[in-house]
């Protein structure tokens, strides 16, 4: 796939600014080219035109329009795969043009890990419907009826007699097809549009199924891959901004005077959004640090960080649910003649991408174009439109890769804040965000406390099983940037925010006859502008509840007596499941022994292993952890991992196992390295030494993945289920090894060997 | 108070009057346009503005242009280019490490001088060698998968 083949001699006439054309001029622009004026002109984008998804260009190329998004797995080469099976073209003559809103429908951008498993079926869907109407077209062209026709490579053929072809480019190359589609009237994830063709059965893929690498890998190596941190646009001021020293504090005065001796550099305030602005970056960075900003007194709206636990289980319920009900918990426990209970505990976590967002706004009286790199470009379209009072059509946003992301992190502040101080100015901005706007400022992953009881009989077979979380919402800021209330630039400068109250429970299919799991959710701990406001991190609430619900699995496996996977085997029915979890187990050679580990060394190092399994939407996951645990230091390191993933028909097998691999390393840092820390004014996580994440040493020495494919069964999402396995796999790991159990994420070397210094069960 | 600062970026002169407090990694992004080494946190603490300065890896965010007077300096770009790439590039490209890629630079740069100086390290050596780097995709076991396949390149 052709994607950004980009250089700095692609430059394009845009707005009347000369613009870095940074996304994709291969495509989308060679598009626009070939397809302009052609037949009446483009439809209108809307999900129920077939031009809104598929183009045929002179060439016979074709060009796919995905409304959904890559985020570095390749998602984008799957969906090429996707389309090039159903228009039967070879891979390399699809480009798939994703986050540009002027050409792409809103299929809700990067989202829970359904790019395939809700973005593909409208593609699948489109691309089988222009195959039917190119064939339609070559059955008349060629005086044969369309079912004496074959295609292959976009050339068509009547069956029996190869003299007598067209193609794809002959039929219809440069037209759009100005045909309708049946659209279920959705915008965003749940989006569908169907042609009247029937897409091909799985049996009959070729590209599908291809470990087809990422052209794009090549221009990140090479160093020419334009991020929208490289986007400049002529006139352009940089940003930064300056968050306040404390949280909930604004600012009560600014001396200008005291950036007056950088050149340029001047203030930029609505209400309490501050920034400096300067035509040179540098001297934007040195404007911040030196600009004297007098703040309102800190008013000590956060517990104190050793309290935070405390806090949660004390704290007034503001919405609660029961999603798992079954039977009757609180009667079988009192038949229990054992009741096994404990508490789990989930710090803050920054998403701490690898670099702070960036944004570019150009912002004029009618119009704005945005550069973004977040997830959901269609919607930070809709929030910036609403910020500006610009109608959405009005502002076009188009998606540049960013310094990484995983959910709603930075880049939906920085969109908005490259917009505000654009429309203040007159001119463009880019805003880049210092590492402590990044790692301080974020949306963070919620704190939670977790607590679960199982009853179990004189046998030992669990009677009752009772799972309740109890935390922040997950959803503070929403998923995405529509509306500025969700936006740092929106609650600065006076938009109320209105958080959603939502939490999770454990996805799994442990059938106990008596079952309950639920959730209760606690006030935000600053209302707005909060440093430790909510959001989606990748696989919200996913590794923290699955953290606990799977050591708490392995706690009552540990006291019914039972080997952990013989005791999920005992539970779980579901033939899918069962088939992941014992092929994680075989995988790994897991034989049953004494649980915790007899032979856990003698040395200082001790090792363990551990079990996990969940689901999330459709895809399972289990696995195995191998660990050592260095009695003197407490140091883990997790030297192998054993992974059976399946998530249903597999696009793009080496794809899928880059991303298990790089969500299993993701969660292992998460699981012992990260906690966002603060103090009752701020918090005090704001880079890599404050908020440490895995580094080389603490990689594993393999990760091991078995994957198996469904053909028949519909994908399912890959970009995060395997994260939420990773925490209890390495805590019941920890406690083979040991025989001590830790509650409590992060798992660090101090945490450990605290719990080992004091035996048996720690938090 | 700007000065007169001599360079070669990637095999070319190039000459930027700058203030000899300002990062090297600003001018090499702004005022030359080289937009590859990556601004991660400006602290030296997580690699994504990695370059050579006359071979050494550097961290070009601390790095002020007052001590880069004359130097030679080269990023992932003038490493190789895809014509003529180095073993690391081809490296990465076939074991496809890069999520994000916004930490590249900090690994290859580092990398490359690793393995100039010792071709063939073991794994202990690997690690050791890249301490503070940080990739937050998780893509390390494709990261040293690609180092030592670069390195086994090297002694054929």
């Amino acid at each position: 796939m052709n994607l950004t083949h980009f250089s700095r001699r692609d430059f394009l006439k845009a707005g009347g600014a000369l613009v870095v054309s940074v996304m994709i001029p291969g495509t989308v622009h060679t598009t626009r080219a070939q397809m302009s004026g052609v037949s009446g002109g483009k439809p209108p984008l809307m999900p129920d035109e077939l031009d809104s998804w598929i183009a045929v260009l002179p060439d016979g190329k074709v060009t796919a329009f995905f409304g959904k998004m890559d985020m570095g797995q390749g998602v984008d080469v799957a969906i090429g795969q996707i389309v090039a099976d159903e228009l039967d073209v070879r891979f390399d003559r699809v480009n798939v043009v994703m986050g540009d809103t002027a050409f792409t429908c809103n299929q809700g951008g990067a989202s829970g890990s359904t790019g395939i498993q809700t973005g593909a079926p409208t593609l699948r869907y489109a691309a089988a419907e222009a195959r039917r109407l190119l064939v339609e077209r070559a059955a008349g062209k060629l005086g044969v009826p369309a079912d004496k026709l074959t295609v292959k490579d976009g050339v068509v053929s009547v069956s029996g007699d190869s003299q007598r072809t067209t193609t794809y480019g002959e039929l219809i190359g440069g037209q759009h097809f100005h045909h309708k589609l049946e659209w279920n009237k959705r915008y965003g994830n749940p989006l569908l549009a169907k042609g009247q063709a029937t897409p091909k059965k799985p049996s009959e893929y070729k590209v599908v199924g291809q470990s087809i690498p990422q052209k794009i890998v090549g221009n990140k190596v090479f160093g020419t891959l334009q991020y929208v941190t490289d986007v400049r646009v002529d006139g352009m001021l940089h940003a930064r901004v300056i968050r306040p020293p404390s949280a909930g504090c604004g600012p009560v005065a600014i001396d200008e005077s005291s950036i007056a001796e950088i050149p340029g550099a001047r203030v930029v305030r609505e209400k309490d959004l501050v920034a400096v602005v300067a035509e040179h970056e540098w001297d934007a960075v040195r404007a911040a640090r030196v600009l004297k900003v007098t703040w309102a007194p800190p008013c000590a709206p956060f517990p104190e960080m050793t309290g935070l636990y405390d806090h949660i289980r004390q704290a007034k319920v503001t919405g609660a649910q029961v999603p798992i009900k079954k039977g009757d918990v609180e009667e079988a426990l009192k038949t229990a003649s054992r009741v096994v209970e404990a508490e789990y505990e989930w710090p803050f976590q920054s998403h701490a991408s690898m670099g702070p967002a960036c944004a570019v706004a150009d912002v004029r009286a009618d119009r704005a174009t945005l550069w973004t790199g977040t997830q959901k470009p269609h919607y930070a379209r809709d929030g910036v439109a609403k910020l500006l009072g610009l109608p959405p059509a009005s502002v076009h946003a188009v998606w540049t890769p960013g310094p990484g992301s995983y959910g709603r992190n930075d880049a939906g502040d920085a969109a908005h804040d490259a917009a505000l101080l654009s429309k203040l100015t007159g001119k463009p901005v880019r805003v880049q965000y210092m590492r402590n706007d990044g790692t301080g400022w974020d949306p963070k992953g919620p704190a939670g406390v977790y607590r679960g009881r199982a009853g179990l009989d004189a046998q030992g077979n669990v009677v009752a099983y009772d799972f309740s979380a109890k935390g922040f919402t997950r959803q503070d800021v929403a998923t995405n940037e529509s509306d500025p209330k969700d936006t740092l630039a929106g609650q600065l400068t006076g938009v109320p925010p209105k958080p959603t109250i939502i939490f999770q429970v454990p996805a799994e299919a442990y059938e106990f006859a008596n079952k309950r799991c639920g959730w209760e959710c606690i006030p935000p701990l600053l209302d707005r502008g909060s440093p430790l406001r909510t959001g989606h991190l990748r696989d919200p609430l996913g590794p923290e509840t699955h953290f606990a619900s799977e050591s708490f699995i392995d706690e009552i496996a540990h006291a019914a007596g039972v080997d952990p996977v013989a005791f999920r085997l005992k539970y779980v029915k579901d033939p899918r499941h069962v088939a992941v979890i014992k092929a994680a187990a075989d995988k790994a050679g897991w034989s049953k022994r004494a649980y915790p580990n007899p032979r856990r060394g003698k040395g200082n190092v001790m090792v363990g292993r551990g079990f996990s399994y969940t689901e999330r939407n459709g895809t399972i996951v289990a696995m195995v952890a191998e660990v050592e645990v260095n009695r003197l230091s407490g140091r883990v390191w997790a030297r192998q991992f054993t992974v059976a993933h399946d998530c249903g028909l597999i696009i793009n097998p080496k794809g899928l196992r880059l991303t298990i691999e790089g969500n299993i390393v993701q969660a292992l840092s998460r699981t012992l390295f990260e906690e966002v820390q603060f103090d009752r004014d701020q918090v005090l996580s704001v880079d890599w030494t404050t908020y440490p994440i895995l580094e080389m040493q603490d990689a594993p020495e393999r990760i091991d993945i078995v994957l198996l494919n469904q053909p028949e069964i519909a994908a399912t999402g890959a970009g995060e289920p395997s994260t939420r396995t990773v925490p209890a796999a390495i805590a019941n790991a920890i406690f083979d090894a040991t025989g001590v159990r830790i509650r409590r994420v992060p798992l660090t070397p101090e945490r450990v060997k605290a719990a080992l210094t004091a035996g048996g069960t720690n938090r | 108070m700007s000065e007169r600062i001599r360079l070669v970026v990637d095999g070319k002169p190039a000459e930027i009057n700058a203030d000899p407090a300002m990062p090297l990694l600003y001018a090499l992004r702004d005022d030359l346009g080289l937009a590859n080494p990556k601004f991660g946190c400006g602290l030296a603490q997580c690699g994504a503005c990695t370059v050579h300065v006359d071979g050494r890896p550097t961290r070009s965010c601390v790095t002020p242009m007052s001590a880069v007077q004359g130097k030679k300096i080269t990023t992932i770009a003038g490493l190789g280019t895809p014509e003529r790439p180095h073993p690391l590039q081809q490296a990465f490209v076939a074991e496809q490490v890069p999520q994000c890629g916004y930490c590249l630079s900090g690994w290859m740069m580092t990398a490359a001088a690793l393995l100039r100086d010792k071709p063939k390290p073991n794994d202990r050596q690997i690690r050791d060698a890249l301490v503070g780097l940080k990739c937050r995709c998780g893509t390390h076991m494709a990261i040293l998968r690609a180092i030592k396949r670069a390195a086994a390149g090297t002694m054929a």
